[in-house]
């Protein structure tokens, strides 16, 4: 879809006035069917992802792998050495199975260490950042979401998007500041 | 029929009031008031005052670099070590530091996992102080190896000697313990910082800024599809971080725990040390933020509801460590073993008696007890008198356990005294001003106070509070704003 003037439209948007007002407009853009759309906000509201019928994130399955290798990792590195490379003995203490106990410590830290590296690196890759420029940033009043602005934006691309129909229900919904916000 | 209030109504409300919860940003203060005031710490010019602080703590911080390259160059002869006192200023500094840091990992896991909303004031600032604390604390053993350029050996590498590190040595469970902490710790703080630098992105008025912050924002744009995975792997980083905090110091306990000397081979040493450690994390917190709240007129965020709450945290865990402390003389006396009798009294009444009388007993056990009332706990020049004894008092303490525990031998005749250089006393000097240079750094380049999470401890953040006759039960702090 282009805009008169030859702009390839990405979304149309708007501003609201609170968190509460975003609340009960992001019910009514679920009802209403759409799919390819999102809120924006300064901070994370409370109740959001249920009124987007958005699921739970199961960001926490990649964590769980990640401390799966990490005890992986840190049983092939104590046991490798101790059973094979190089048996070490101190103060007469045995190095079969028996020492499996002072082991538990460092199993322990590289569970941790490599959940950590997976959920740090999870939220950066299924959010898809980092992303330098996003078309969003077109929009001038865009740049309060960061500060104390609401948004809510409702892409070209959703198979539901007609100018007229997504207008309305903004303007329904009690948006402010009704933007076409384009690609480019 | 209207839908106002009856007079009983009213009446009920109004009893409830003492019950309601007091607000954590006091002065009605908005969104855009808190975007400002924050952001304007690090984008207004440095006050006078900064350059001031920030010379003094550099030319320290200089001071113990001159020292950490001194004692390399030339050996650890230079320190005042020597057997029996193979540990000495250098690990308790390295236990004090370590120690410091924990506060800041409690505040940002264990208080979130606890619903504690009081703590997104301070856990940014806290979590800096934890990354710079562990970085004071890894130069000591670091040094101490005495060989640093030999230091690789602590990690498994696969080298062409064939050696391999000892994976049974609480000292090898402390590389990879403080190790890790200090990676998760730099993970969960750089996670929370990209909403807020997103906001220093947005509002950069250079070329330069607008770069930085957002090359550092990886693009944030505060989507909720994004919050979403946000917020859970917040969550879940603060119950990776909350079993790491307690491990770590553990972990630091087993060092002595694991070894056969009095006073060290104690099985109440893990949780007496981590108990220890939030003790001396929270009056270093304290004794950071109280000057910065000051100067950079943050009291609507940082409120005496705040202090108060950490003077209470600084009393709990105070009488952790001083029924630890009384726990350790009785069993020494119901042992009945004589080695350990004999190193109790004489942690009382030998050489370094006057650490026990001043560090342990008056900073640790009887200073906090003033936070008892009320009234020290919101008089600012109590609860600083306070926090430095403590600050003191643990460093003390660990000096007590770690030289108090060597110097006297189970043979008289190995028996000696433990005296600091200069150099010992500069290394230790110069890593509290690395510590406060990399504070201050901190303070002027990053938001020292989590906007985005401030913002949701107030009322208007929650997206119910519209309910019809204000029925709906609000977030902490929400009816009762004064």
């Amino acid at each position: 879809m282009r805009t008169p003037s030859g702009h390839e439209v990405y979304a149309m948007g708007a501003e609201y006035p609170s968190p509460a007002a975003l609340y009960e407009a992001a019910k009514m853009v679920r009802d209403a069917g759409f799919k390819r759309w999102d809120v924006f906000s300064p901070f994370p509201i409370h109740g959001m992802d249920e009124a987007m019928g958005l699921g739970k994130s199961w960001l926490s399955a990649v964590v769980l792998a990640g401390g799966i290798s990490g005890l992986l990792t840190a049983v092939l590195v104590e046991f490798g050495p101790s059973w094979g490379l190089y048996p070490l003995i101190v103060h007469g203490k045995p190095y079969d199975w028996r020492t499996v106990p002072a082991f538990f410590p460092i199993m322990f830290e590289m569970t941790v260490l490599f959940s950590a590296f997976a959920a740090f690196f999870a939220v950066l890759i299924m959010n898809g950042l980092p992303r330098p420029h996003h078309p969003i940033f077109n929009w001038d009043r865009f740049s309060r979401v960061t500060n104390d602005g609401f948004f809510l934006v409702i892409e070209a691309r959703d198979p539901r998007f007609t100018e007229l129909e997504a207008r309305e229900l903004l303007e329904r919904s009690g948006g402010q500041y009704i933007t076409v916000v384009h690609e480019d | 029929m209207n839908d106002w209030p009856t007079v009983q109504e009213e009446a009920a409300t109004t009893a409830d009031r003492p019950l309601a919860r007091p607000p954590l940003v006091l002065n009605r203060r908005n969104f855009s008031w808190i975007t400002e005031r924050i952001s304007g710490v690090v984008e207004d010019r440095a006050p006078r005052w900064w350059w001031v602080c920030f010379t003094i703590t550099g030319t320290i911080a200089m001071f113990g670099l001159f020292c950490l390259g001194y004692q390399i160059s030339t050996g650890v002869g230079t320190w005042g070590n020597n057997i029996p006192v193979g540990w000495a200023w250098d690990i308790t500094n390295f236990v004090f530091w370590i120690g410091i840091g924990h506060a800041g990992t409690l505040i940002s896991a264990i208080l979130f996992l606890l619903r504690q909303k009081w703590r997104t004031s301070i856990n940014r600032s806290a979590e800096a102080m934890t990354l710079f604390a562990v970085m004071c604390a890894a130069i000591f053993p670091g040094v101490h190896v005495g060989r640093v350029w030999m230091a690789w050996y602590l990690a498994p590498v696969p080298n062409n000697y064939g050696i391999w590190p000892n994976f049974r040595s609480p000292l090898m469970w402390d590389v990879f313990a403080v190790s890790t902490y200090f990676t998760v710790s730099v993970l969960f703080w750089y996670t929370g910082l990209i909403p807020d630098l997103a906001t220093l992105r947005d509002r950069a008025t250079t070329k330069i800024r607008k770069f930085l912050f957002g090359v550092f924002a990886c693009g944030w744009r505060g989507s909720n599809r994004n919050w979403r995975h946000y917020e859970m792997a917040y969550l879940l980083l603060a119950g990776l971080s909350t079993p790491l905090v307690l491990s770590v110091h553990s972990v630091v306990s087993f060092d002595f725990a694991a070894s056969i000397l009095p006073t060290w081979h104690t099985t109440i040493f893990p949780p007496y040390f981590v108990a220890g450690a939030i003790f001396g994390g929270f009056a270093m917190v304290l004794t950071l933020l109280i000057p910065a709240r000051a100067i950079f007129k943050l009291h609507d965020i940082i409120t005496p509801q705040h202090i108060d709450k950490m003077a209470k945290i600084i009393l709990l865990t105070g009488s952790f460590v001083s029924y630890a402390y009384v726990m350790e003389f009785f069993v020494a006396w119901y042992s009945g073993n004589a080695y350990e009798r004999f190193a109790f009294w004489n942690r009382v009444l030998g050489p370094y008696w006057w650490y026990w009388w001043t560090g342990m007993l008056f900073c640790n056990i009887l200073s906090p007890q003033l936070f008892w009332f009320r009234w020290c706990r919101r008089n600012i020049l109590v609860v600083y008198f306070v926090c430095m004894c403590v600050n003191a008092g643990m460093w003390f303490e660990r000096f007590i356990i770690i030289v108090g525990g060597l110097h006297r031998d189970f043979i008289p005749s190995s028996w000696g005294i433990f005296v600091p250089t200069w150099v010992d006393i500069w290394t230790f000097v110069g890593t509290l001003g690395i510590f406060t240079s990399l504070f201050l750094l901190f303070v002027r380049f990053l938001p020292m106070i989590a906007m985005s999470e401030v913002k949701i401890v107030l009322p208007e953040a929650d997206a119910h509070a519209h309910s019809p006759n204000g029925h709906h039960p609000v977030a902490a702090g929400g009816m009762e704003r004064t």
